[in-house]
């Protein structure tokens, strides 16, 4: 009889720490301690808290242990299992300069105000195990569609809850399937974007991860409403572990006949396939997608047509992305009405945000939309370490644009975004604090789509060459005031003429450091002065000769012998040799280094 | 599987996983067996088990089994207390598994608490 489950985080975050270690070590422990009958171990997907990880749920008290080890397995069995002491070492530490301690993940101010829809079943259920899912109402949607809802019934309810596609552009799901409904063809595909390809984005991953049944019941479901008997789940395949249990899950729900052939007894067929991309960001646009899915190379092509009339295979097509899927199956056993009550007036529901950057609890959220960033920052995740200030936000990774201080109370939702020159994009949220540079994050964002871009239309391929050489010359100091305005002018261009979304999106992380950030980049054009001090060429280290002990420690960690001085005596640095790698600085024992 | 009545068979045979999976709320009530040592070695184990078994097997709703230290009186062990919500508490001594199964039936169920069992007040 099972008295007690824990549950160990397996997503990517908390597998890279060696969760899967410690669940070896736990069963290994329980079994020692003959508590092997009588505690359940699960491996389950993303609780959120990646930045403690690996996060373990002991319940029934839900005492939530962090940056657990095998070395801290012996305890936790002899001590809260065979005893029922809570071990408080390993709680989660909600205030550092208090110390305070929350025993439950659910009172943690981290988890206070999110709402999980879309991760609802993620560190509560075995991923791998279809009767799990089952267990908390899986596959019941499913069932209630196919046997109680028509086609056009489905639609409406989708179109009723408000549910707006998740991947970023916001295009209305219960639209985007009544054009596919509306195509007279035998054929049509149902497709899933998972190429998840924004710096610093994981919201897709960890719903595959955490709970895989919902994207494939979900998929049926679309393919019942639009009259499709296949679907594709186009997946990064650097994504190993989503990969492994999306194909274990299709193979399971294929075992218990909830997709195939004949599902349930009503006649409706459904199979499904992965396929697996080969890491180009460009795949994460629509038409590229499918050209790839058809075995072509990753390239877009032009709208009109849309997917819903000819997409795959020239066939009727609709492609939502996991996160939209993961709601759907919420929307419809629930109710529209359930799901339009949340949100603001334009966006319904909620949104997964993936946290980085300078943020404490660096980790994965799920908030009603019209949270502010503020709530987000700094009560969900904790504000900035260090003690450092709020500088930006970037939303909408490299097709979005930061968000500054004085827009922090802005409500997230679509529109609002829009409205202040960054978009909602899939989900990455990454935050800066005084040391990041704009210029340099912008520059960043910039190379990254330099890199990605296909190379078939000639502002993309070009334009966004030209635009990353102008950012070059602001870093490097030698950029003029006239250079700022032709930037200005490329980006508008290159967003005007581009063939598809990569191009058409890749300037906004200039034009939005630019309007936010001007003074930043007026530092560096004209007194060739970085700000934050991060660009190399715009600074120097300098020794203070009253400072300086003469201890010679600088002189020594120099790799390039730019350091010249006699013991107990001060020192001189030559910055004509100097590389600005900065191990001087980190290494003087009496601050009389500094940079400039 | 093919049939929808297949399907609700599972989701019954897993239905409480979602209760074993969430935190205890104010309406609930808490058994709570002491399992110090004194408590492990006066033979609290089978009555853990006794209990948790009995509430799974009558598939009690809002009603959970957990654990502490030592209650401070080890010569009374195995000591159970029952925490049923805006009651008082009742702590029961000396316990087995055959007394922990009528703690179930009458106390928990019938509303009814064991006195024979409980501690006795001087």
């Amino acid at each position: 009889m099972i008295r007690s489950h824990i549950l160990v985080c397996g997503g990517t975050g908390c597998t890279s720490n060696k969760s899967q270690d410690v669940v070896a070590a736990l069963n290994e422990e329980l079994k020692a301690q003959k508590l092997d009958n009588e505690v359940k171990v699960i491996l389950t997907g993303c609780f959120g808290l990646c930045a403690n990880g690996p996060i373990m749920v002991v319940y029934p008290e839900g005492a939530c242990y962090n940056h657990v080890t095998i070395n801290d397995v012996k305890e936790i069995v002899s001590e809260h299992i065979l005893k029922g002491r809570i071990v408080t070492r390993l709680l989660h530490v909600e205030d550092i300069q208090t110390n305070k301690k929350v025993m439950s993940l659910s009172d943690t101010e981290f988890m206070k105000k999110q709402v999980r829809i879309a991760l609802k079943n993620c560190g509560v259920i075995d991923p791998e195990n279809i009767e799990e899912y089952i267990g908390v109402d899986g596959y019941q949607a499913l069932a209630k569609v196919l046997t109680q809802m028509t086609p056009e019934e489905v639609i409406d309810t989708i179109s009723k809850s408000g549910l707006r596609g998740r991947g970023g552009a916001g295009f209305p799901t219960g639209t985007k399937w009544k054009f596919a409904r509306a195509s007279k063809d035998p054929v049509k595909y149902v497709c899933c974007n998972a190429d998840e390809g924004d710096p610093g984005a994981f919201m897709d991953r960890s719903v595959l991860e955490g709970d895989p049944h919902c994207v494939i019941e979900a998929m049926a479901i679309a393919g019942y409403a639009i009259g499709s008997n296949q679907g594709f789940i186009y997946i990064r395949a650097e994504y190993p572990i989503a990969v492994k249990r999306l194909q274990k899950a299709i193979n399971d729900a294929k075992a218990y006949g909830l997709i195939g052939k004949n599902i349930l007894n009503t006649g409706y067929d459904f199979d499904l396939e992965i396929r697996l991309g080969a890491g180009a960001f460009v795949c994460g646009e629509e038409t590229a997608l499918m050209t790839s899915i058809e075995g072509k190379r990753g390239e877009p092509h032009p709208r009109p047509p849309f997917p819903a009339v000819k997409g795959l295979f020239a066939k009727p097509t609709i492609l939502n992305n996991v996160e939209t899927y993961a709601n759907i199956t919420k929307i419809i056993y629930n109710g529209p009405e359930w799901f339009s009550s949340m949100g603001t007036e334009k966006s319904k529901g909620t949104k997964v945000f993936a946290l980085g950057g300078k943020i404490v609890n660096t980790g994965l959220v799920e908030i009603p939309m019209g949270t502010t960033l503020r709530e987000i920052v700094f009560d969900i995740g904790g504000g900035i370490p260090n003690g450092k200030k709020f500088k930006a936000a970037q939303t909408g990774g490299p097709s979005g644009g930061c968000i500054p201080t004085q827009h922090l109370d802005t409500p997230i939702d679509y529109d609002n975004l829009i409205a202040i020159g960054s978009m909602m994009g899939s989900g990455g949220l990454i935050v800066m604090d005084e040391d990041n540079c704009m210029v340099d994050i912008a520059k960043f964002f910039l190379e990254f789509t330099v890199d990605e871009s296909c190379g078939k239309c000639t502002p993309c391929r070009i334009g966004n060459r030209r635009l990353l050489e102008y950012l070059n010359k602001v870093t490097n100091g030698t950029a003029t005031m006239q250079d700022l305005d032709e930037m200005e002018k490329l980006c508008y261009y290159i967003k005007d003429n581009s063939l598809c979304g990569l191009g058409q999106t890749a300037p906004n992380p200039v034009l939005s450091t630019i309007r936010y950030f001007r003074d930043e980049y007026e530092a560096h054009i004209k007194e060739h002065r970085c700000p934050a001090g991060v660009c190399k060429a715009l600074l120097h280290y300098e020794i203070d000769s009253d400072k300086c002990k003469g201890c010679t420690l600088c002189k020594r960690n120099c790799p390039v012998n730019a350091i010249t001085g006699e013991v107990k005596q001060a020192h001189h640095i030559d910055p004509n040799k100097c590389i600005k790698c900065g191990l001087c600085m980190a290494n003087c024992k009496f601050g009389a280094i500094s940079k400039k | 599987m093919k049939s929808i009545q297949e399907l609700n068979a599972i989701r019954e045979r897993m239905q409480n996983l979602s209760k074993d999976r969430t935190v205890a709320d104010e309406g609930t009530t808490r058994i709570v067996v002491g399992m110090a040592t004194c408590g492990i070695a006066a033979g609290a184990r089978p009555v853990l088990n006794a209990l948790v078994e009995e509430v799974a097997k009558r598939n009690l709703k809002h009603v959970v089994v957990s654990q502490t230290g030592c209650i401070g009186m080890c010569k009374l062990e195995p000591i159970v207390e029952v925490f049923v919500p805006d009651q008082e508490k009742v702590t029961y001594v000396h316990m087995t598994a055959e007394k922990a199964v009528r703690v179930i039936a009458e106390h928990i169920v019938n509303n009814n608490p064991v006195k024979e069992f409980a501690v006795e007040e001087k």
